[in-house]
């Protein structure tokens, strides 16, 4: 088998991942996030009835309480078609008795249902969720730096945390691209993946580690030794993927709807923190210690002269 | 010695394949379930600050102990009624059928005032003993009042100053019945008719044996779970459970024959204590829990891909089978134990910063790795022992690794 020189080709690396991030990024700041109510707050009605409707009859009558700009989706095993019993309806964040009101006309004018989800969050809920997340999510990052700092090196530590944050601006730009639905389990799928990549990261780095004792006896370059660390690695890393690929994937096909978006969100991620493990954790520690390296001689020129 | 290790490690993995077949679905079906897999609802007060009334610890704790009697009101098997921070209550409701009528009764204040024609308050909530609702013989419905010691005095002595004049009684200043005194009532008992249904004279029953709130508390979020689909979503994700650990199962034993097969055994041996765990920790299992456990399986099986990862490499520098299954171990141990221990580091931060979903996420996913640590250490490597011990097979292709004149071969083709 010919072995594609995996560090020497790292700037390759780098602009595919770009590629993606790039646009992702001006993605998020110029059509945001499709957020769900865990975050915007609001009220969701997911209904089954008895007789199929069409999106039509419901905002008919929503209308009559102002709330037909309200987002109404069709759902169930057939949601392309024009009518189905299986309705969800998400609107601003309802008091009770509105919230009542309109159920009961619902069942007025078009039948009796089966209540499957109701959902309510009032909006500053919403915000307190996603900073407390943002910063409990800071915060692992940190303790991940200085656990690896105190374990490895510290260059270590800030490769696997830009490769893990790499991670997750590719899950951000895909959702965000994608327009799909960003919730509460969005951000426990966000937290997994992390989990993940610092994991997969550090038995390549435990390699690197260990193959850098012997390596200065025997005189080869960084290069190659990353590289030959990757490659000594690559069985298990590709083997410890697919099994959790496995679950996933199943999760994903097999699964319930509420755990769908969820399930997708891990299947990128954990597609993204093998590949960032090799292609992005590893050369950028490679990187990082090149720079160190030419500082180094600087300065003994500079102290030469 | 041979046949020694033979016979112990067929009695451990009778063992575990016994227990796992005989109390895997019985553990699993005791665990209490979230809302999200059984149905119910969940729901979110938050005290707010009046000029009346600031939101204060003792205020909390009374606001806690109301809820709570009022849920026992309701009836319903294990709710669950849980502080969060300083001004939040969370109560979930499982299995509810009337999710409507909870949430009402659970946030209403509950002010019950007795004024006389004026306007002034005589007396409140507080001099009540109890109420129940009634029908009377004319088919009205009532909330029957019986006074405390003091309450009956204060009535007595409230309906003797307002004969022929009317009094009201209010509930969170709301008029709820407004009679005419004919005659002082010296009993301690009253009547507040008025409720439309039966229904209605019940939930004030219940709001007035409670108490009133000290503080008033809005309701922030609400969710409920129909029984049909968190019968769908449970059902769904059980399948793919199954799905998902078989694949991994069939994996183990295809890329790595007979250590594979170890390490199969020992994951039935982790998913029983982890299961087993969370019911001794009176864990609620969750959807994000779940996926929790399933990112702890595969960092279980991840532990056990380095061991054979690294065995195999051992044995191609041209160690005998057990050399290399040791040297490999105390190899992988190091990477296992660095790549558990970021992982547990993380999810004790989501555990004491997260709240509710990463939560529920981060109690299994730090469980499991633990265990996985543990089981890696303890079963399977006590399984590979004995297994090796039992020098069975010769052929190193049945434990997953080519014979080392083959590298060599590979090697020169190269």
């Amino acid at each position: 088998m010919q072995k594609i020189d995996i560090i020497g080709k790292r700037k390759w690396w780098y602009i595919i991942s770009l590629v993606i991030i790039i646009p992702g990024i001006i993605c998020m700041f110029t059509r945001g996030f499709n957020l769900g109510i865990d975050f915007t707050g609001g009220t969701i009605i997911d209904l089954r009835f008895d007789k199929p409707v069409s999106i039509m009859d419901v905002r008919d009558v929503l209308k009559t309480y102002k709330l037909d700009n309200s987002t109404i989706q069709l759902a169930g095993e057939d949601s392309s078609a024009a009518v189905s019993q299986n309705v969800m309806i998400r609107t601003v964040d309802l008091e009770e008795n509105d919230r009542k009101a309109v159920m009961a006309s619902l069942k007025d004018s078009l039948g009796t249902y089966n209540v499957l989800r109701e959902e309510k969050v009032g909006s500053t809920m919403g915000s307190e969720l996603m900073i407390q997340a943002l910063w409990a999510t800071l915060l692992s990052w940190l303790l991940i730096v200085l656990y690896i700092s105190y374990r490895f090196e510290f260059r270590f530590g800030i490769a696997a945390v830009l490769a893990l944050v790499h991670d997750i601006l590719i899950v951000l730009s895909v959702f965000s691209l994608m327009q799909k639905q960003v919730d509460s389990s969005f951000v426990a799928a966000l937290m997994t993946i992390v989990g993940y990549s610092v994991n997969d990261t550090i038995v390549i780095f435990d390699r690197i580690r260990e193959n850098l004792k012997l390596h200065f006896r025997k005189g080869g370059n960084i290069d190659e030794l990353a590289n030959t660390s990757i490659y000594q690695t690559l069985t298990r890393s590709i083997y410890t993927v697919c099994t959790v690929l496995f679950t996933t994937l199943a999760l994903y096909y097999f699964g319930g709807d509420t755990t769908k978006d969820f399930a997708f969100a891990l299947l990128i991620g954990f597609t993204c923190g093998a590949y960032s493990s090799i292609f992005i954790a590893s050369p950028l520690w490679v990187t990082f210690r090149g720079w160190a390296e030419a500082k180094r001689a600087k300065q003994k020129e500079a102290t030469a002269k | 010695m041979r046949k020694d290790n033979f016979i112990k490690l067929l009695v451990v993995v009778l063992a575990i394949i016994g227990i796992f077949s005989f109390y895997i679905s019985p553990l699993a079906y005791s665990i209490r379930q979230g809302l999200d897999l059984q149905g119910g609802t969940h729901v979110v007060l938050e005290a707010v600050d009046t000029p009346e009334a600031k939101v204060n610890e003792d205020a909390m704790q009374r606001v806690v102990k109301i809820i709570e009697k009022r849920v026992n009101e309701l009836g319903l098997t294990e709710p669950v009624i849980q502080r969060e921070g300083e001004k939040r209550i969370i109560v979930e409701l499982p299995g509810i059928k009337d999710p409507d009528k909870a949430i009402q009764v659970l946030g209403k204040t509950a002010m019950l005032e007795f004024q006389d024609e004026a306007g002034n308050t005589v007396m409140n909530g507080t001099d009540l003993k109890d109420a129940q609702a009634q029908i009377d013989q004319s088919n009205q419905n009532l909330v029957s009042l019986e006074f405390s010691a003091e309450g009956s005095e204060k009535f007595a002595d409230l309906t003797s100053k307002n004969i022929g004049k009317k009094i009201a009684i209010l509930l969170d200043k709301e008029v709820l019945t407004a009679p005419n005194v004919k005659e002082a009532i010296t009993g301690g008992k009253a009547v507040i008719t008025g409720s439309r249904t039966l229904e209605e004279a019940q939930n004030l029953a219940i709001l007035l044996r409670s108490g009133s709130l000290p503080v008033k508390v809005n309701i922030i979020e609400t969710r409920t779970v129909g029984p049909t689909l968190g019968q769908d979503s449970k059902d769904k994700s059980e399948f793919a459970f199954a799905i998902g650990i078989g694949a991994v199962i069939l994996f183990m034993v295809l890329f790595y024959r007979l250590p594979g097969l170890v390490a199969d055994i020992s994951l039935m041996a982790y998913v029983i204590m982890l299961l087993f765990l969370l019911k001794m920790l009176d864990a609620t299992l969750t959807l994000p829990g779940v996926a929790g456990i399933i990112l702890s399986i595969g960092m279980a099986v991840d532990a056990n891909v380095l061991i054979f990862e690294h065995f195999k490499e051992e044995y191609r520098f041209g160690k005998t089978l057990r050399m290399s299954m040791d040297a490999g171990f105390k190899r992988a141990f190091m990477t296992i134990l660095d790549s558990h221990m970021t992982t547990i580091l993380a999810s004790a931060v989501l555990f004491f910063f997260g709240t509710g979903t990463v939560k529920g996420f981060a109690i299994t996913l730090g469980l499991g790795t633990v265990l996985s640590l543990f089981t890696a250490t303890t079963f399977t490597q006590y399984m590979l022992k004995l297994l090796f011990g039992a020098n069975l097979f010769k052929n190193p292709t049945i434990y997953g690794a080519s014979s080392p004149t083959e590298v060599v071969n590979n090697n020169a083709k190269n």
